[in-house]
């Protein structure tokens, strides 16, 4: 990990009703460290990066982000410490009713006020940078396959160079070959950027190829964290059932969605 | 005494839970209007859902409103020649669309075609996570999606009432004279004389508390969508329903206030 630390968690606990999803997360992401936090389906990942980002409140425990602790921040302070990132979500999340530029350009324009035709001239690059044409731009989300969906959302995530990028399964529903040039885009972006960058998936190949280290997150709590050149050999049954996808072993898969 | 207990117990549920969903609009309401009047405004986007609100509303309404105006001037003829009062149509067809008809009508149909259309379109941003995504890119979202509809709402409801009011009249000038054998020039002077300013005020006053609880219904349900797509069309029957229902509701409130 590297020496200064970006994003500290700590005692990080999340409830639906009775229901413990999150039950003292605790996690160090360092400057410009790419951490992959592996785990099934409804293990908490996602509602962990929700805190982490403000779109949820915790029920308790601390995050830190550049030294600076965000749980009980005001709303305009809160929307300082978002400018630092960029999100990738997992379905894209791209704004229907935009055409594609303005769907990247989106937080230059409304976020930081920028001049619209500068703003559009940073899309296009963007758009540009994962692979996309500036004809791509003038057409609408819904005209566009699920591969390019994700190239979008990838543009918009990085349109405004976050310190911090977060991304939410970002190869799930795609074909393998796709998934991969996702892979490749968003090593590239990231060391661009030189950001930071926290990934959720269950997706090994994606794990393998884009994580400096990884976090295994098991009944709310994280149970691993090594770098990934030890996740073959961590020695818990836990990862090691998980990675190579094995029905049996002490994981007891959750039948029920959160 | 067990069964005894269940029952209170179900009752408290139920006051619990009302009083629960209460708060929940009250402090959802306090905040859209506190975005409603903070700046940054959005004038592109509150531009939109004029012309959505508003102008595409028109043939709607206006459809409405001649045919609500028509059968009031056969109703009140058919009633009032009991009395030999059918002379008292076209005050009573003005004084109705104005004062009730042409505000409730409006408001009712916006409620179907707009506060659905709001509902349906924030539901859908909810569940595919593009209010969250709103939200990571520094936007506000009841700046950004709430404020405008609300704002073109109290604004534009009122333009349509106005609008409702003229053709509603109107339809029931065609049908007392060309059915009912009212002298055209009699009928006008009559409605003319009529015509006080404080009863079309007090329509449009309806009116635009009417775009308020319309919108905001809209966009309440919207904003709390859950559960994919049978989520978003459970809150569109919720919205146009509870706003519906509020209009009729409010419309007796405002009645006993303003007269």
């Amino acid at each position: 990990m590297s020496d200064t630390v970006k994003i500290k968690v700590r005692g990080l606990k999340k409830s639906f009703g009775r229901k413990l999803v999150l039950d003292g997360v605790d996690l160090d992401v360092g400057v410009g460290e790419s951490v992959v936090v592996i785990g099934g389906s409804g293990s908490g990942k996602s509602v962990m990066v929700k805190c982490i980002l403000g779109l949820m409140e915790p029920d308790g425990g601390s995050i830190v982000i550049d030294g600076v602790e965000t749980n009980a921040l005001r709303t305009s302070e809160r929307e300082r410490v978002l400018q630092k990132f960029g999100m990738l979500f997992q379905g894209a999340a791209l704004f229907d009713s935009l055409p594609v530029w303005e769907n990247v350009a989106f937080g230059l324009i409304q976020g930081r006020g920028m001049e619209r035709q500068h703003a559009k001239e940073i899309a296009l690059g963007k758009l540009a940078a994962v692979g996309l044409g500036p004809e791509v731009g003038e057409l609408r989300p819904a005209e566009l396959s699920g591969g390019m969906q994700k190239r979008v959302a990838l543009a918009r995530a990085i349109a405004a160079e976050p310190e911090i990028i977060i991304f939410d399964e970002p190869t799930t529903g795609l074909d393998p070959i796709m998934a991969d040039v996702i892979n490749d885009l968003i090593i590239k972006c990231v060391h661009d950027l030189g950001a930071t960058a926290i990934s959720i998936t269950h997706d090994m190949a994606s794990t393998r190829k884009i994580a400096d280290r990884v976090a295994m997150i098991y009944k709310g709590k994280i149970i691993w964290d090594g770098a990934v050149a030890a996740m073959e050999k961590s020695g818990n049954p836990f990862v090691d059932q998980f990675i190579h996808g094995r029905a049996e072993g002490p994981i007891q898969m959750e039948v029920r969605a959160l | 005494m067990e069964g005894f207990l269940d029952f209170l117990a179900s009752i408290g549920r139920v006051v619990l839970g009302f009083l629960v969903a209460t708060g929940r609009f009250a402090l959802f309401a306090v905040t859209a209007v506190s975005h409603c009047v903070r700046p940054p405004i959005y004038p592109r986007l509150i531009l939109k859902q004029v012309i959505d609100i508003g102008y595409y509303s028109l043939p709607v309404v206006g459809l409405t409103a001649i045919f609500t105006g028509m059968v009031l001037a056969l109703q009140t003829h058919t009633g009032f020649s009991r009395f030999s009062a059918q002379g008292a149509v076209a005050t009573v067809v003005l004084l109705s669309m104005t004062r009730e008809l042409g505000p409730v009508i409006a408001a009712l149909m916006v409620a179907g075609r707009i506060g659905a259309a709001i509902a349906a379109e924030i539901g859908t941003m909810r569940v595919t996570d593009q209010i969250d995504a709103l939200t990571t890119l520094s936007t506000n979202p009841f700046k950004y999606l709430v404020a405008p509809r609300i704002l073109a709402g109290v604004a534009t409801l009122p333009v349509l009432v106005l609008v409702a009011d003229v053709i509603g009249v109107f339809g029931g000038f065609i049908v007392s004279t060309y059915k009912l054998g009212f002298n055209a020039a009699g009928y006008i002077g009559q409605t003319a004389d009529n015509l006080r300013s404080e009863d079309v005020i007090s329509g449009l006053i309806k009116a635009a508390v009417f775009g308020f609880i319309v919108t905001m219904m809209g966009c309440y349900f919207g904003y709390h969508s859950r559960g994919g797509a049978q989520g978003v069309g459970a809150a569109t029957t919720y919205a146009v329903v509870s706003a519906s229902i509020l209009v009729l509701l409010v419309d007796y409130m405002l009645t006993s206030v303003l007269f």
